[in-house]
């Protein structure tokens, strides 16, 4: 290994010395590829980053085709959509690649959350990269919402109506956010038109910008590990931490395996469920929109009922949209709220392995909730579920400081 | 750097330079933001669509109501009974709204007991103030929950009664809007526009 990083350490001569005299291209590719030393005992949660990356390239790659066939006007939407299930070659395939993939960017994106919670990922010297993350998630869910409008059907139509209206709670300026939004005076052609640039051009380059800053910010602090230990305080006579190993080939060769795995289940449910029972495409969609007419059962796509379930449970329409908001951006805050003194879940107390699991349970209950019809029991659940999600973030301060937590080790066992 | 170039760097100078070089740069970068954000406006197309739409209503019985857009807005056109009208009084007390205090959400000659023109004719936007759904409309009597017809939202479940009139307890805050229209015949209306009212 010693005689291979000294190869590739020199200058080499010949058109790689043209290149990198002109680009630092072999600089480039050590600092983070080949001489990027991540912990060793990365486990089971640690491809979802990687995994994000690959949704990230089929979106971008199905969406490119689908650009090609579709039109985004009002009175044309909806027949070319079909025309692309129907009559482009392929078209249902590169079409349902493109809506499965959505569903499966939040499913990578939540697991890859998750994971940052369970070890601490967002703790110091980590704060940066976790709010780069959230920005990502947060243009995630604006292109997601954009992209859902585009088919005009009846869940497109109806579902921007009620997001949108959403902002009209704001007192004084609402009514004219929400006209600036639409560019109309009612979701029309116009906002249809304006919901694709962003869906096409605006929010994917906002995307890939972010993408590659949280990357950047990654691999100046360094990859976090299930154990929470900070690898860089023990590095060899050579510089390289002890624990490290070198992301390729080590880390990538792991990350093939998860690969090969999730994309076997990608394609399964894309051949056999792409519409996953109504929770990935909703049947109503395959109606073109009514503007006269609201689906007897409205519900956003799946990735959504969890915060939807927040704002449906409360009786108000401004305090609704407040505490929606603040249940979507609370997370941010958490490398201050979390008062631990140890980053990994291994060596944290019960009290926060039990708020932990309880969050959880909560999330996905919101989530289940989020798509039941506003009525009696449900929506007393989905309050006391409230409540218990936000707990969880504004006790966290508390709890987290009086929780008892293990010694970490030195070093990665 | 010693003191003769501190000398020679004549800060007040480069002070100046800085301080108008980034005033001009806001003023220009508010100038230029401003077409980028006006063409976020409603378009001149859009606002010629908003034009108002004259609606016939010879043929609606009473008891019947139609659809109709205005501006790409659901509006409804309800031709209320005699007893419709009869138990607009009734229940107020459940009412957020009942005098239609809230100006915003009707014009002038429409903040009456029926929020009409003519009593006997509703126009209200088809759009619930809660999220923007639209409303369902639900006429029948069930005196066992008190309900005496009016309008139902299936979204956020948003309750109207039949002159639009918001209840308490539900999320909506807002009576339903009532357009600007005004009666062009007794069997024509014109809704986007009131001047000339009757």
């Amino acid at each position: 290994m010693a005689k291979i990083e000294a190869e590739v350490g020199k200058p080499q001569g010949g058109f790689m010395k043209w290149i990198d005299d002109r680009f630092p291209f072999t600089e480039t590719m050590k600092y983070h590829i080949t001489e990027y030393y991540a912990s060793k005992n990365f486990n089971f949660w640690y491809v979802f980053g990687v995994l994000a990356m690959v949704v990230l390239v089929i979106q971008l790659f199905t969406g490119i085709f689908l650009t090609m066939n579709y039109k985004p006007a009002a009175d044309e939407a909806f027949a070319s959509v079909e025309y692309i299930m129907r009559d482009v070659q392929w078209g249902w395939l590169i079409r349902y690649m493109h809506s499965t993939g959505a569903s499966f960017f939040f499913i990578v994106v939540y697991l890859h959350m998750f994971r940052a919670m369970l070890y601490g990922s967002y703790k110091k010297p980590r704060e940066l990269i976790w709010i780069i993350g959230m920005l990502i998630f947060f243009v995630l869910m604006a292109e997601a919402f954009a992209g859902y409008l585009l088919p005009w059907g009846q869940m497109s139509y109806w579902g921007a109506q009620v997001i949108i209206s959403l902002f009209g709670a704001i007192p004084g300026i609402g009514e004219s956010i929400v006209e600036l939004i639409r560019g109309d005076y009612s979701i029309s052609d116009i906002t249809l038109n304006r919901f694709f640039a962003l869906h096409v051009i605006a929010l994917p380059l906002a995307l890939i910008g972010l993408v590659f800053v949280h990357i950047v910010a990654l691999h100046e602090v360094g990859s976090n590990n299930p154990d929470g230990i900070e690898i860089k305080e023990h590095k060899g006579p050579d510089g390289v931490p002890l624990d490290g190993v070198a992301f390729h080939p080590y880390h990538t060769s792991k990350d093939m395996v998860a690969i090969i795995i999730f994309l076997m289940i990608f394609s399964f449910v894309l051949f056999f469920a792409p519409e996953m029972g109504g929770y990935f495409l909703e049947y109503a969609n395959f109606e073109p929109a009514n503007l006269k007419a609201t689906p007897e059962h409205i519900a956003p796509v799946w990735y959504f009922t969890p915060f939807y379930a927040i704002l449906r449970a409360v009786p108000d329409k401004l305090w609704g949209f407040i505490l929606f908001g603040l249940s979507v951006v609370l997370p941010v805050f958490l490398p201050w709220l979390d008062r631990a003194r140890v980053k990994s879940i291994r060596y944290r107390g019960w009290i926060y392995k039990s708020a932990l699991s309880i969050f959880v349970v909560t999330f996905v209950a919101l989530g289940w909730l989020g798509v039941q019809p506003a009525e009696g029991p449900y929506v007393l659940a989905a309050r006391i579920l409230s409540v218990i999600y936000f707990a969880f973030f504004l006790l966290m301060p508390y709890y987290t400081t009086i929780d008892k937590t293990k010694p970490v080790p030195d070093r990665v066992v | 750097m010693n003191e003769d170039d501190a000398d020679r760097i004549d800060r007040n100078r480069r002070h100046f330079l800085t301080v108008a070089t980034a005033a001009t740069g806001v003023v220009g970068a508010g100038f230029a933001a401003y077409p980028f954000l006006a063409s976020l406006q409603p378009s001149a197309r859009a606002q010629a669509l908003g034009a108002p739409v004259e609606v016939a209503i010879g043929s609606l019985q009473p008891g019947e109501m139609i659809r109709v857009l205005w501006r790409g807005k659901l509006i409804f056109v309800l031709r209320r009974t005699e007893a419709m009208l009869g138990r607009l009084g009734e229940n107020l007390d459940n009412l957020r709204d009942p005098e239609s205090e809230v100006v915003e959400q009707q014009p002038e000659y429409a903040a009456n007991a029926t929020r009409s023109v003519k009593p006997e004719y509703l126009i209200v936007e088809g759009s619930c103030t809660h999220l923007g759904c639209a409303p369902i409309e639900d006429f029948d009597l069930r005196p066992s929950e008190n309900w005496s017809g009016g309008f139902f939202c299936p979204c956020h479940g948003s309750k109207f009664d039949l002159a639009g009139r918001v209840f308490t307890g539900v999320p909506a805050p807002l009576n339903l809007r009532v357009p600007p229209y005004r009666f062009v015949r007794d069997d024509l209306i014109l809704i986007g526009q009131d001047t000339g009212a009757a």
